[in-house]
């Protein structure tokens, strides 16, 4: 009987299996933040295992809050940044060198195929882009990772969702994952693995991946996992390239985790995009999803851009491509946060900074702030946001505000108009 | 152990999340304790109140997908210092479920048809749940009415609820 790719990582991880059906398995990296994790240190303190399991394996970053706001988001920094330095943990991303997890990590190398990955973020899943198992947990499974090196996990089932057809134009990898969970829903794929597969995702950028893979979780998913290829192996290649001979031999060792063809799956599902329209929600759960036309001529108060989701340097291009000689509407504010420096930089190459700021959008930092409604873009009651993120919850990005979900593009033509508007409304 | 029986709450909405259980301008907090008068303060119900509503309330009793969202152990920790240690529902967002066993807390899965039993019949009046942790068994009774409910927690989460959580668990085991 044939493997899923999860099964394939957790017969490489799997260290105990203390009752039938959970598996503790090892893990090659864990990542950390400055929200969920200073409760994990002062625990381990408190305990007297102030420790590591290996400061090489620990990546952290200040994301949420940065810079501080105040005091006590000050105190979170000062505690992650003064345990990294204790520890030895050289991966350590401060204020100036810092950027969104999901999206800095992997820009740095940190997730390959095979890995295992936890951290204390739900949004963890993004990182199976790479043919990674990366799951979000707690604070608790956060501090034992930490302290230990390995995690508790269900055996892995797994869902397929194979995507066929060709992505029509004006669509984004967005609009594909908020199209997917509309279809499953927000519970579709709990204490399961998403496989995501065939030609839309073969075609896919590693950039899309993430995209695609950051919002499993919006369906319940532990994981969301593309197979590694080509694609991978590029993207990868300069922190590989003195592991292996050739771009060739990586991708043949990288094979080792793409899921065997007869593989068992708990569920088969096929969706062909190809009359795919750009998507948007509409309620307080991410799969309250419509075509976004039919949405069209809502008023919104604010636009953002930015996040684990759609954060990255295709996303602005994505974005700047609609902004690019129009100006924001009078009747709203939109502020674009690329999600690392190296973005940030790459967006001031290629003169995407100019065109936000031609059209009077404000730019801001890396940091996840807005996204979860702690700093640098906070709703009042009663106003109305489309937002390139990933939760639309009430409340999630300030008490009392309303979140849409929708891609770069239709965000972007949405600040020229001030209503819900497609690129191609325009 | 952790006391696994009291008053209880029902919470007649699926899909509850973590961002309302504790909103996250309370993330912030490094105490526990800090996120006790806080607990499901963004949770927009007709008949729900939490300014008053979790008054000496030990259990929530609730409908399918609770503690979807965000990873925050927050939301655990809200409920543990509000002595609410027993959250019961059809199902569990995985991450949820996993971090109240790992606070040696529980969150326990019962059938859907069963729970709807039990917000038909107790829903609205002065409820309480006996937990006999060792015979696995919730003895759920509103004035005369009463019924028992066996309910099953794999070997690993019961070691978990044993030890008080998977710290203590891991560094004794690994």
């Amino acid at each position: 009987m044939g493997k899923t790719t999860a099964q394939k990582i957790f017969d490489t991880h799997r260290i105990d299996s203390p009752s039938d059906g959970i598996d503790v398995i090892n893990l090659d990296a864990v990542f950390c933040h400055e929200i969920t994790t200073p409760t994990a240190i002062v625990d381990l303190m408190e305990r007297k295992k102030d420790r590591v399991f290996d400061p090489s394996k620990i990546k952290a970053v200040i994301d949420h809050v940065t810079p501080a706001k105040d005091s006590l988001t000050a105190e979170q920094g000062k505690v992650l940044r003064e345990w990294a330095d204790r520890q030895g943990i050289e991966d350590f991303f401060d204020v100036g060198r810092n950027g969104v997890c999901h999206a800095i990590f992997p820009e740095k190398g940190f997730a390959r195929p095979g890995y295992t990955i936890i951290m204390g973020d739900s949004h963890t899943c993004t990182h199976g882009a790479f043919g990674a198992f990366a799951a979000g947990v707690g604070t608790t499974d956060l501090e034992v990772g930490i302290l230990k090196g390995i995690c508790a996990f269900h055996s892995p089932e797994t869902i397929r969702i194979n995507l066929t057809g060709k992505m029509p134009k004006g669509t984004f990898p967005k609009d594909i994952i908020l199209h997917v969970i509309g279809n499953i829903g927000v519970n579709g794929a709990t204490n399961h693995v998403i496989e995501f597969t065939g030609p839309v995702i073969d075609e896919m950028s590693m950039e899309g991946r993430m995209t695609v893979c950051n919002m499993a979780i919006e369906a319940g998913a532990t994981c969301g996992i593309c197979y590694p290829d080509m694609t991978t192996v590029e993207y990868l290649w300069p922190f590989i390239k003195n592991e292996f001979n050739s771009k060739e031999d990586a991708l043949a060792a990288y094979k080792a985790f793409v899921a065997d063809e007869d593989a068992v799956y708990a569920k088969d599902i096929e969706l062909d995009i190809s009359s795919l329209k750009p998507q948007v929600t509409y309620g307080y759960k991410p799969d309250l999803v419509k075509s976004a036309e039919k949405m069209s001529g809502e008023k919104v108060n604010q636009v953002y851009i930015g996040s684990c989701t759609n954060g990255r340097i295709e996303d602005l291009r994505e974005a700047a491509a609609v902004l690019k000689g129009r100006k924001v509407a009078d009747s709203l504010r939109v502020i674009v946060s690329p999600a690392t420096p190296d973005i940030y930089k790459q967006a001031l190459r290629e003169g995407l900074v100019e065109i936000f700021m031609e059209a009077g959008c404000c730019l801001t930092n890396p940091t996840c702030g807005a996204c979860l409604g702690m700093s640098n873009g906070v709703l009042a009651d009663g106003e109305i946001c489309v937002s390139t993120t990933n939760r639309n919850f009430n409340g999630r990005m300030g008490k009392g505000g309303m979140v849409h979900l929708a891609s770069p593009a239709t965000a972007a033509a949405t600040a020229v108009t001030g209503t819900i508007t497609t690129a191609d409304q325009l | 152990m952790k006391n696994f029986s009291g008053k209880a709450l029902f919470l007649d909405r699926s899909d509850i999340n973590t961002d309302e259980i504790i909103p996250a301008k309370y993330l912030t907090e490094i105490t526990k304790k800090a996120m006790g008068p806080h607990l499901l303060e963004d949770l927009k119900m007709d008949d729900f109140d939490p300014a008053t509503d979790l008054e000496g309330i030990s259990v929530i009793i609730t409908k399918e997908n609770f503690g979807c969202g965000s990873s925050r152990e927050h939301a655990p920790w809200a409920l543990e210092v509000n002595d609410i240690n027993l959250v019961i529902a059809p199902s569990f967002a995985r991450i949820f479920r996993q971090n109240m066993f790992n606070c040696g807390m529980m969150a326990v899965e019962i059938a859907e048809e069963k729970v709807n039993d039990m917000f038909s019949k107790f829903a609205g009046k002065e409820t309480t749940v006996e937990t006999d942790f060792d015979a696995k068994k919730f003895t759920i009774s509103a004035g005369s009415e009463s019924i028992e409910l066996d309910f099953s927690i794999s070997g690993f989460d019961e070691s978990l609820v044993k030890a008080g959580g998977w710290v203590e668990y891991a560094d004794s085991n690994y």
